[in-house]
């Protein structure tokens, strides 16, 4: 027997008018609707400006999208190199592969392509250490690129170190306890654009004399341990919500400590806190922004250079609404990617089997 | 080695949870192939005497001894005497990521270092013996509370103990599902299995148990076998136990 169809009208009843508060709802949000969508189009599309050199092309009433074509390949990859272009789409391409752990059905198997994406990313941007590809240095990467590259790099390289931290502190060792705690809190509590700033002057103490930290690498560390502390206390909540039986299970089976964590309860602690955690990575992503406070040439510093060119003057609406754009559908994606991962996990759940060795 | 030694001996067993002392100097011996049913009111500290033997919670005085082997000797041989015992409990604990199967072999791959295809082998052939293969690739979600149980003594199976502990483990079951797992059970101890299980299947205990074991405020009250137990109990605190139990 197959379960009744109901048929549109029915359905379309049951979600929108069910009951006359439901009705007055529907009716209120399809008037602002009628009255906002179409303007909207109108401006947004219709009498929108496609390209052009200045804002002399830009029409009353339109959106003047010319001011992001004009500038398209500046907010995409900043000020690199136009014939070697090829290695930002090589550089994304290696950061997609590094996300396997995450995105593929069985994460213990893809671990190595993290650190192994991540630094092709940087190695290909950068051409240090590849023969044939002149150098191209950090200063000239940029644009929304760069966003991505370090959220993602950001988010990647700190997701282990979270998971490490909220391990630590649980653990019943004070010293270690209090080093999580202490870093967890202190991290959390200053803000990312503070630490940015600070950045510059910490860090040069921490690493050997002589050495030198560009600002792309600082702001990637930064942004790096501001997310671990954040996805630490995401992943403290996951922990939490694992029964002590699972370990007492596990002890009486004769798993040692790090099997018991890595087989049994870090599988189940992560899938709890997925929700959580891929609210760290949007925010983390969008966070990204603030980069341009230190020099970095990121999207918004791109938009804002464009702005102050006498060419474009003026056109703040067209420049913030592409960008927030922007943001959105890749943020919109990661939320949709983290609810498909949670009900695949459902079915199938986390294989971090694979990561501790297993008897070939 | 265990023709010479019991398979468990603990001696003046002593344990505290903070100021309450809950073992009071316990002493118990359990025979290679023999059953003991331990019974006892809430409290008594029975689960608390389990966990000691399987080295869940470290004592605070006297002994444990698995085949000769004592647990707060060196390490090494401490784990391993540990691991030869296997445990059940009253919530069943199944791994709720992982299948059936998984469940059985998770330890046998990643402890005891067998070849992935023997494992499944073996623990297949567990499953059938609890009467559950059939539901090997499902999640423990997807079973009753019965199956469930039966899943969990597989995979303590799994691991070859030489005793098995069982804390209470019929209790979180619907009553229609007690028999099931009591049945497999009794098929375990038939093959000869050494079983040490806290129980209030009086039943249970009368059938299949060997000696009985009662334990009140942290002390072995008394011990008998399961017709003089329940026929002529000779404490007062163990005939108040019956007749509240048998009421
Ligand atoms: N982890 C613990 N921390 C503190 N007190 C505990 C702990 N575990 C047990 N106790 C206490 O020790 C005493 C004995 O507990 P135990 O669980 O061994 O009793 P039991 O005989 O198994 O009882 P039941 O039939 O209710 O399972 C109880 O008073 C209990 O409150
Ligand atoms: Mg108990």
């Amino acid at each position: 027997m197959r379960p009744p169809r109901h048929s549109l009208g029915r359905r379309v009843r049951a979600s929108l008018f069910a009951t006359p508060w439901d009705a007055a709802v529907t009716l209120a949000v399809g008037a602002v609707l009628v009255f906002t969508v179409p303007g909207l189009l109108r401006w947004a599309l219709i009498d929108a400006v496609w390209l052009g050199e200045t804002k002399a092309v830009c029409r009353e009433g339109g959106a003047c999208w010319a001011f992001v074509t004009a500038r398209w390949r500046q907010m995409l990859a900043g000020f690199y190199p136009e014939q070697e272009l090829w290695r930002v789409g090589a550089a994304a391409a290696l950061l997609a592969a590094a996300t396997a752990p995450v995105a593929a059905p069985r994460p213990g198997r893809w671990l190595w392509l993290t650190p192994l994406g991540v630094t092709g990313a940087f190695a290909v941007l950068s051409g240090a250490g590849l023969s044939g590809l002149p150098d191209v240095a950090p200063e000239a990467w940029g644009g929304f690129f760069l966003n991505v590259l370090v959220g993602a790099s950001a988010i990647l390289l700190a997701l282990p170190f979270g998971i490490l931290l909220a391990l630590g502190r649980g653990s019943r060792l004070p010293v270690v306890k209090g080093l999580c705690v202490g870093f967890i809190e202190l991290v959390r509590s200053v803000p990312l654009i503070t630490l940015l700033f600070m950045a510059s002057y910490v860090l040069p103490l921490l690493v050997p004399a002589g050495t030198e930290l560009d600002r792309l690498t600082r702001a990637l560390v930064v942004v790096t341990l501001f997310s671990a502390a954040y996805m630490a206390e995401a992943v403290r909540g996951g922990l939490q919500a694992v029964g002590g039986g699972q370990r007492e299970a596990a002890r009486a089976l004769g798993l040692g400590s790090v099997r018991t964590v890595a087989l049994v309860v870090l599988p189940q602690a992560l899938r709890v806190s997925i929700p959580a955690l891929v609210n760290t990575f949007i925010g983390v992503f969008k966070d990204t922004t603030l980069l341009y406070v230190i020099g970095l040439f990121d999207v918004m510093w791109i938009a804002r250079a464009a702005l102050s060119d006498f060419a474009w003057q003026g056109r703040e609406l067209e420049a913030y609404a592409f960008v927030g754009l922007v943001f959105f559908a890749a943020c919109f994606a990661l939320s949709r990617w983290s609810a498909a991962l949670e009900r695949r996990l459902d079915a199938a759940p986390l294989g971090l089997a694979a990561a501790v060795k297993e008897p070939a | 080695m265990s023709d010479t030694h019991p398979a468990v001996a603990v001696r003046g067993l002593h344990k505290w949870f903070g100021q309450a002392h809950v073992l009071r100097g316990v002493d118990l011996e359990v025979r290679s192939g023999e059953k003991v049913c331990v019974l006892g009111p809430s409290g008594s500290g029975k689960s608390t005497l389990i966990r000691c033997i399987n080295g869940l919670e470290p004592s605070d005085g006297g002994r444990v001894a698995l085949a000769g082997v004592d647990l707060s000797g060196p390490r090494k041989q401490a784990e391993a005497a540990r691991r030869t015992t296997g445990m059940v409990f009253q919530s069943f604990n199944l791994f709720p990521h992982l299948t059936v199967l998984e469940n059985c072999t998770l330890a046998p791959i990643h402890v005891s270092k067998l070849k992935k295809a023997d494992a499944e082998a073996e623990s297949m052939a567990l499953l059938e013996r609890v009467r559950i293969a059939e539901h090997a690739r499902k999640r423990p979600a997807q079973l009753s509370g019965g199956q469930q149980q039966r899943a969990a003594i597989a995979r303590a199976l799994a691991m070859q103990p030489q005793v098995m502990l069982f804390d209470e483990p019929t209790s979180a079951l619907d009553p229609e599902m007690v028999g099931e797992v009591l049945d497999v059970m009794r098929g375990l101890a038939r093959d000869g299995m050494t079983m040490i299980v806290v129980t209030h299947e009086m039943s249970f205990a009368r059938q299949a148990a060997d000696r009985v074991v009662f334990m009140d405020e942290g002390l072995i009250v008394e011990q008998a076998s399961p017709t003089e137990f329940f026929a002529a109990p000779s404490h007062a605190r163990t005939r108040a136990f019956l007749s509240r139990i048998l009421a």
